[in-house]
């Protein structure tokens, strides 16, 4: 391992396949050769969950899957500790196919390598706060004093230290996603599974949350797999975001990516309604050329979003400012006109949606 | 057009040698099988035995304050335990103590049997659709059958007694323990199902952590409902020499006795709603954690 402080596991999901029904392999091939999921569903009466997904997800990285409701994210999501069984394709954990493990195999990945939180909590109603925090580790069958030494841990950490004896239905939303968030870290494995886990929440416990989880991650560096149907979610939380639709995934990449270059109408027509200023970052629009004898000193990093470099900026009452990366060597310039521009929404974006309305 | 107006039914003497074989052949079964079941139901006549002696040996004053401690320990409530002692002290009162203390013995030792014997099929039943649409009929025709019919092979295997007269009674109570067991798990929530797997639970871990405390309301409700109809068949159970309250109102109906009849069956309305608000204090206090809500 070169980075020590990368607890998490890689996750490659490849030519994954899923078909609901009641003879789901009779129609892979059909599938794989091009058969469309309208074709699928009217002449057979299956369901196409998923159509040859294949995402690489890196060891210590938050990996958001975005989509609207029945484009098959839960689905997907399900396969990565086998919930959900595969029509066909590998999903690699550790040099291990999930796909072909046997039930005691399955089960004993469960406990160690995964945690999962969910999008209804999904606590047991008749334990504690405390209590619901144990279950991953007394499933594993460790001593009652771990258990409740790492709960204890884990439960001050998500804020909720003095609710140990609570029961859920005595908490809020958001309390009880904190104890959902508990359980699956006082699981201590390398993957985190997070099922829409915020979007049961209201808007502002929900930053709240999401800003819990960015902390913890700094610390934990596990691999964490968020699905959600909220794009400024997947943009805040998600260093690589893939995007299902129908099904299928129609782009992956950084946040950047998708924002700047969406694939196809479908991503643009999320994309435009992004507040631009706090994703895209200073070095996409930064210049080589341009005017350095007046950027008045004013510096900004590279890797900052455009709203506060906007706000440096303006602070400094400058026009110009120059990029610097972490050794502080300048390299490129930004101007507050580009910077507007990159800001507002492009006319593509604004025409397409005067004709849609 | 004979046919038309009476039913072509089958020849009487086909009808009555078939009848005939039938008996024939059961009462051959008893004849080579009767010492062997009798035997296998041993163990339970003994429990029986021991239940009733230990209710009429001991005094009456430590029956009652063992009979209001459980009612508390359960209901942790004094009206319950007042309105419990009060009843046992009437029905004492009234010289019905020793008959009250054998329906009890019976009824506590026929709702142990249902729960022991009903819980485990209804976890069957709902780990399997199979098994529940084989188990489903069977249960429709223990609760609609009228019991006189199931007592004549009952006696007829066993002799008239107490242990015929337990199975009597657990063959009528024990359905509505099966199915609310049943119904019980199979209402438990997805998603905490599905997050008890996540976890990697194993099939036992599963149903020990998330079914079946999930499902206790309902099973607990099995067995208010057991206790309920196990006291309903005391009377008829004491047609075939089952002690207790059920034999003097037997002999009230059949000497048109109105005041012994009335004594008794007050008696068993008493000790019915004894235990039912008993037993449902005590479902409702296994689930306080369901009444604390965030507000």
């Amino acid at each position: 391992m070169a980075d020590r402080s990368v607890q998490g596991a890689g996750i490659k999901i490849k030519n994954l396949y899923k078909i609901f029904g009641q003879r789901p392999q009779a129609y892979v091939e059909a599938v794989k050769k091009g058969m469309s999921k309208t074709e699928l569903n009217e002449d057979h009466g299956h369901v196409l969950g998923l159509r040859d997904i294949n995402i690489d997800m890196p060891a210590g990285c938050i990996q958001v899957v975005m989509g609207l409701s029945g484009s098959g994210k839960s689905t997907l999501i399900r396969h990565i500790n086998r919930l959900i069984d595969p029509t066909a394709g590998e999903v690699i954990i550790d040099g291990a196919d999930v796909c072909k493990m046997n039930q005691n195999d399955l089960r004993q990945f469960r406990r160690h390598k995964t945690a999962m939180v969910f999008q209804k909590f999904a606590l047991l109603p008749h334990r504690t706060v405390l209590d619901n925090t144990v279950y991953g580790l007394e499933i594993q069958g460790l001593s009652r004093e771990k258990q409740e030494e790492q709960a204890r841990r884990w439960i001050g950490r998500v804020g909720l230290k003095g609710f140990e004896d609570h029961y859920p239905n005595q908490l809020s939303g958001g309390m009880q996603q904190r104890v959902g968030l508990a359980r699956a870290l006082t699981n201590d494995a390398p993957i985190l599974l997070m099922d829409e886990a915020f979007s049961a929440l209201d808007p502002l416990i929900r930053m709240d949350m999401q800003s819990v989880l960015l902390d913890l991650q700094k610390e934990i560096k596990k691999t964490v797999v968020f699905i959600t149907h909220d794009l400024d979610e997947a943009l805040r939380l998600g260093d690589r975001i893939a995007i299902l639709r129908d099904g299928e995934v129609v782009q992956q990449g950084t946040g950047q990516d998708i924002v700047l270059k969406p694939a196809d109408e479908y991503i643009s027509s999320f994309v435009k309604e992004v507040n631009r200023g706090r994703v895209i970052m200073v070095d996409t629009i930064a210049t080589q050329s341009g005017a350095p004898s007046a950027t008045g000193g004013v510096t900004v990093k590279t890797g900052t979003i455009l709203e506060e470099a906007a706000k440096t900026m303006t602070d400094a009452n400058q026009q110009y400012a120059t990029v610097i990366d972490d050794n502080g060597k300048p390299t490129g310039v930004i101007s507050m006109n580009n910077l507007i521009q990159a800001m507002v929404t492009p006319i593509s974006h604004l025409t397409s949606k005067a004709a849609a309305e | 057009m004979d046919w038309f107006y009476s039913f072509p039914n089958m020849n009487d003497d086909t009808l009555r040698n078939l009848k005939k074989t039938m008996d024939e052949g059961f009462k051959a079964f008893t004849r080579q099988y009767g010492d062997i079941i009798e035997s296998f139901f041993q163990p339970l006549q003994y429990f029986l035995i021991q239940a009733e002696r230990f209710m009429t040996t001991t005094p009456w004053p430590v029956m009652i304050v063992l009979i209001g401690g459980i009612a508390w320990i359960a209901s942790r409530n004094w009206k319950i335990v007042g309105g419990t002692i009060l009843t046992l002290l009437l029905i004492g009162y009234f010289d019905m103590w020793s008959d009250a203390m054998k329906t009890i013995a019976m009824i506590f030792v026929g709702t142990v049997v249902s729960i022991v014997v009903g819980i485990p099929i209804g976890i069957v039943m709902a780990r399997s659709d199979g098994f529940q649409r084989m188990v489903n009929p069977i249960l429709d025709v223990m609760q609609t059958m009228p019991s006189f019919v199931y007592l004549i092979p009952v006696v007829m295997l066993l002799g008239i007694g107490k242990v015929p007269g337990l199975i009597a009674v657990v063959i009528y109570a024990i359905p509505p323990m099966i199915r609310l067991t049943n119904l019980g798990i199979r209402l438990v929530d997805k998603d905490v199902l599905e997050a008890a797997d996540a976890f990697g639970s194993s099939s036992w871990q599963r149903l020990r952590n998330v079914q079946i405390p999930l499902a206790l309301p309902t099973i607990m409700a099995g067995i208010n409902q057991t206790i309920m109809m196990a006291l309903a068949m005391v009377v008829i159970a004491s047609m075939i020499g089952v002690q207790g309250l059920g034999q003097p109102v037997l002999r009230s109906v059949n000497g048109q006795f109105f005041s012994l009849g009335l004594f008794n069956g007050l008696a068993i309305v008493g000790i019915a709603i004894i235990f039912d608000r008993v037993s449902q204090a005590y479902g409702k206090r296994l689930q306080k954690h369901q009444e604390v809500v965030h507000g």
